[in-house]
């Protein structure tokens, strides 16, 4: 245990480099796999047969393919066609990509929850598709996608960890450098799972009450 | 055209002509005529499956009818193109289940049209709001959210979201069957008094009573036509058609 300790004091400003690192990965592909799962949804109920294909297809092609050989693509092939991009920025792409395909199915089961009700009262004081979404669909799927939105939120976190097979030294590559240099592998290991559970039990904790809020519908 | 007529015509507020509406391979309105003047209350009767609300939901354009027309105030109703958006901002629909907007409270609910729709200013909606909300009987209710209203409270918001509109003529479908017994009173005093004060309404109901005392007419729909239509009392009073009569028979002695 003293031997513990003496290897944290040692290892863990390192390892908290790390962390901001896993932090800004988990935060930029969050932010970015939101935004393209909106796109993809949105594009999906458009009532187009075009969008709503092309969105189909999108996801199931993202959802196919392993986060992993994503990153690989974006940070090794796509210099071969003039886009290089820095290791944090690829890793951000490449989750942000892969994990708005799981927004998307989020978004777009919460969004047929609705009542088909509510959209028919929308239209029957004039409401076109846009005000519609706007003003009724999304307001209500937005409370019924809180709790899955945790999830994801947690899976990223963890999932940020692949960022280090294309050089972003996150939690996960930190420990490892650390681990093949020091052998303190028990020490340098524990402390990783200790600082990856630091971050994911708060979220865990806050997807709990958003499930107990919303998760449930009220019985009519 | 000579004058009467076109007089006529112009009295009309929904006119349905030859109207067809199928869903697959059931066909559910088999070439409906039928018109609601301005200022007169219709009920549609008939037994279930008969294609009562599919009407009166052709009306507005949230069913596609197949083959002929249907116009409000002259305008042509067309689910496929955007006048459709002006046409429904027209004309009010009270749904059987509410409908209500969960998410909003009763004032938000009843403003919610005329500031989106027709984007009015925030304290001339409000203030109509809570007069139309006094008017069905909700004054200090402004702020609940329907969760916390009874049905037939909910039903009463409804009508008076219907009514912000300012509405040329209000479609009613079946607005009372959703709703335990001791709440029924309350919403059809208010469809009643809409009635004396003008309002165009055209009601899918099973409520006889309310048909016979505030309907100037009823049209009997069965198996998608229209078997028997006229005033009031004579429909329900003295029907012709047999099979009025058993329809008739068999709601008001149902044992």
């Amino acid at each position: 245990m003293a031997g513990f300790l003496r290897d944290s004091a040692e290892f863990l400003p390192i390892l908290l480099q790390g962390v901001g690192l896993t932090i800004a990965v988990t935060l930029g592909a969050l932010a970015l796999s939101t935004l393209l799962g909106l796109v993809w949804v949105l594009m999906r109920v458009s009532g187009f047969t075009l969008l709503a294909g092309i969105a189909r297809w999108l996801v199931n092609i993202i959802r196919g393919i392993p986060i992993l050989v994503q990153l690989f693509y974006i940070y090794f092939v796509l210099p071969d066609y003039g886009v290089t991009l820095s290791a944090l920025s690829a890793a951000i792409i490449g989750l942000g990509i892969a994990y708005s395909a799981y927004q998307a199915e989020n978004f777009r089961a919460a969004i047929e929850a609705i009542d088909h009700g509510q959209i028919e009262a929308a239209q029957s004081i004039g409401m076109g598709w846009a005000l519609t979404m706007r003003r009724v669909v999304l307001p209500q799927a937005l409370r019924l996608a809180l709790p899955p939105y945790g999830n994801v939120m947690i899976m990223l976190l963890k999932d940020s960890s692949q960022a280090s097979t294309i050089t972003v030294a996150e939690l996960a590559l930190q420990g490892k450098l650390i681990a093949s240099s020091t052998f303190k592998n028990t020490s340098v290991y524990t402390l990783v799972a200790l600082l990856y559970l630091a971050m994911s039990l708060p979220l865990i904790v806050v997807v709990g009450r958003l499930e107990r809020r919303y998760g449930r519908r009220r019985p009519a | 055209m000579a004058a009467g007529a076109r007089h006529e015509r112009r009295r009309r507020m929904i006119e349905i002509s030859g109207l067809h509406k199928r869903f697959g391979a059931r066909e559910v309105l088999t070439g409906i005529d039928a018109s609601v003047a301005r200022g007169e209350v219709v009920c549609i009767i008939g037994p279930s499956g008969s294609g009562k609300s599919t009407l009166l939901r052709c009306i507005n354009g949230l069913e596609h009818h197949e083959r002929g027309s249907i116009r409000i105030d002259g305008a042509l109703v067309d689910p496929t193109r955007r006048s459709i958006r002006a046409v429904r901002a027209q004309v009010g629909m009270v749904f059987q289940r509410f409908n209500l907007f969960p998410h909003r409270s009763a004032l938000e609910n009843v403003i919610e049209g005329p500031l989106q729709v027709k984007r009015e200013r925030r304290e001339a909606a409000e203030a109509r709001g809570r007069a139309l909300l006094a008017r069905v009987g909700l004054a200090g209710r402004e702020a609940a959210r329907p969760e916390q209203l009874s049905g037939g409270q909910q039903q009463r918001v409804a009508i008076a979201r219907a009514l912000a509109m300012q509405p040329k003529a209000i479609l009613f479908d079946e607005p009372t069957s959703a709703l335990d017994p001791e709440l029924v009173g309350d919403v059809l005093a208010v469809m009643r008094s809409l009635a004396d004060d003008g309002m165009t309404m055209l009601v899918v109901t099973h409520e006889m009573a309310f048909a016979r005392e505030v309907a100037d007419r009823v049209l009997f729909l069965d198996g998608g036509v229209i078997v028997e239509q006229g005033p009031a009392r004579a429909v329900l009073g003295a029907p012709r058609e047999p099979r009025t009569q058993d329809f008739l028979r068999r709601v008001l002695h149902p044992m």
